[in-house]
């Protein structure tokens, strides 16, 4: 069992309220994961620049590392957000390995920034300052784990590629054979998670060129298991349950919002919800929201 | 105890109102367990579901209760001669387990709706997903919607009458459960056949549609029956490579 809520605004004017309005659905989702959380917020971005979502060991002075970098660098908790001008992210990353090796890249993107620890959701998101998050869409998970142990790095949201990240409730049995494909493509994995395979699948058909919608239509064919995904790219927003619908999901949109969660309970306290569309999203459909179309 | 009378509201005249905002689930289920059988308080109405879970489950009493909103998983489970009335979308396992009364969904109702339920009669206004009545009893189901895949699944006893459409694998490994649908069915399960509607079998339709009083707004000329081939009750020589 595993809890996931996901919310992709159509009214800018909700964007100051995403990271409270979200953190208030991780909160209810807890009884569902209470091992570790985690959140992807696509918010601002620079033109030109590329947000690195670092995670370090406690106490690390994310400050002087940014000072050694030579880039702004914004702490949270154990997190920090560094800018880079796009064209220096590969020479920075290695700069980073080298000078501090205990430093993890946990996601990366124009917009997107990545949160997630090990512990009870209502903390994890207090830790970060979820509540004070503004963006377009976002992402949260819950976990209770299963497939691989409880670490910070086995935490979802998942995140292989520029702004893509993937949440996951449910397991996949042929994930080790999927992985053995994509390492022979070229993507690097960190864990041993098996929802981490399901991202870097998706990653791997974007990079060939399909839409995100697309490329959870071609997983359907590939991903076995039982699952719901959640995904989230610069400007889209998706979602996919398998064949068998295993996992439960809900999903609610009025004219100002999309929403997901596991259990209706984690939409309750949107605005306007009383007159939302509500329905539970069919097993083996693609949908798929997006802020360019 | 979060209890108020409410009696300015006509709807509402006598209601014991119960406000789920201001005191638990656990709480409403323990007052409701504690109803004597010949309770005056046959009337409740329930505020502030939230999706809450197991609202007004496992109730013995002959008694209304009448949920303002959309709740959680396994709403009326259990229950016993009560009628519980869902104004909005029931979650997970609505019903399961029903030995008698009623459970009504003003909306939709989501998997597994009426499992293994033994009796009474569950009735969902709108949509209900996969396994709706897997392994029911002697449950009626009706929906005056359509079903999701596998529903009636190892279905025993009790009725399944669907006005819209099934998904796949309808009554896969059926017992003697009678399954009645309007619509299109998209596929039937393992040993589930279409069987002849006979004058027997248009009563008995004809006897649920009662129970939710459409009968005269349904043409029981449109449904088509289906049921067990029987071929998997015993074992049959030919399988015998498949052990």
């Amino acid at each position: 069992m595993c809890g996931i809520v996901g919310l992709f605004l159509k009214d800018p004017k909700l964007e100051p309220e995403l990271g409270g309005l979200l953190s208030v659905m991780l909160g209810v989702m807890c009884d569902r994961g209470p091992d570790s959380a985690g959140f992807a917020v696509y918010g601002e971005g620079t033109p030109g620049l590329v947000k690195l979502t670092l995670r370090g060991p406690a106490g690390t002075d994310f400050a002087v590392l940014g000072a050694k970098l030579g880039h702004p660098v914004v702490p949270r908790d154990t997190h920090a957000v560094l800018a880079v001008p796009a064209a220096e992210e590969a020479a920075v990353r290695a700069r980073l390995a080298a000078i501090a090796p205990e430093i993890a890249v946990v996601g990366a993107g124009t917009r997107m920034e990545l949160y997630k620890e090990v512990g009870l959701p209502v903390d994890v998101a207090r830790r970060f300052k979820l509540e004070t998050m503004r963006g377009t869409h976002a992402i949260g998970h819950t976990r209770m784990a299963t497939e691989s142990a409880v670490t910070t790095a086995g935490a979802h949201p998942f995140s292989t590629g520029l702004d893509q990240c993937l949440v996951h409730n449910g397991s996949l049995s042929n994930h080790a054979g999927v992985r053995r494909e994509l390492e022979r493509e070229g993507l690097q994995l960190k864990t041993d998670n098996d929802s981490e395979v399901a991202a870097a699948y998706l990653t791997h058909r974007m990079r060939e060129g399909e839409s995100l919608g697309a490329a959870l239509d071609h997983s359907l064919k590939d991903l076995d298991g039982f699952y719901t995904f959640v995904v989230g790219t610069e400007s889209g927003f998706g979602v996919l349950r398998d064949p068998i619908a295993c996992k439960p999901a809900v999903m609610a949109e009025t004219d100002r919002y999309v929403a997901f969660g596991s259990e209706y309970r984690a939409l309750v306290d949107l605005p306007g919800i009383d007159a939302a569309r509500v329905w539970e999203p069919e097993p083996a459909k693609v949908y798929f929201w997006d802020r360019a179309a | 105890m979060s209890l108020q009378m409410r009696s300015t509201a006509s709807a509402d005249a006598g209601a014991r109102v119960f406000d789920l905002s201001a005191a638990p689930v656990r709480e409403l289920n323990a007052a409701l367990h504690a109803l004597p059988p010949d309770t005056n308080a046959t009337l409740w109405r329930v505020i502030n579901p939230r999706g809450l879970h197991a609202i007004a489950a496992g109730v013995d009493a002959p008694v209304t209760i009448e949920v303002e909103g959309n709740v959680g998983y396994y709403c009326g489970g259990m229950n016993k001669q009560a009628s519980v009335i869902v104004e909005g979308n029931a979650g997970v396992g609505v019903a399961e387990n029903m030995m008698s009364g009623l459970v009504h969904v003003k909306g939709d109702a989501s998997q597994a709706a009426g499992a293994t339920g033994c009796g009474g009669l569950l009735v969902i206004d709108g949509n209900a997903s996969a396994r709706c009545g897997i392994s029911m009893k002697g449950i009626d189901i009706v929906v005056k919607g359509s079903v999701g895949h596998m529903s009636a699944f190892m279905a025993q006893a009790g009725a399944l009458v669907v006005l819209g459409d099934a998904g796949d694998a309808l009554g896969d490994s059926l017992y003697e459960a009678k399954l009645f649908v309007r619509g299109s069915v998209a596929s039937l399960g393992a040993d589930c056949i279409e069987k002849e509607m006979r004058e027997e079998h248009k009563a008995l339709l004809a006897e649920k549609l009662t129970a939710v009083g459409i009968l005269g707004e349904v043409d029981i000329g449109e449904f088509r029956r289906y049921g067990s081939a029987r071929t998997l009750y015993h074992f049959h020589v030919d399988n015998v490579s498949s052990y």
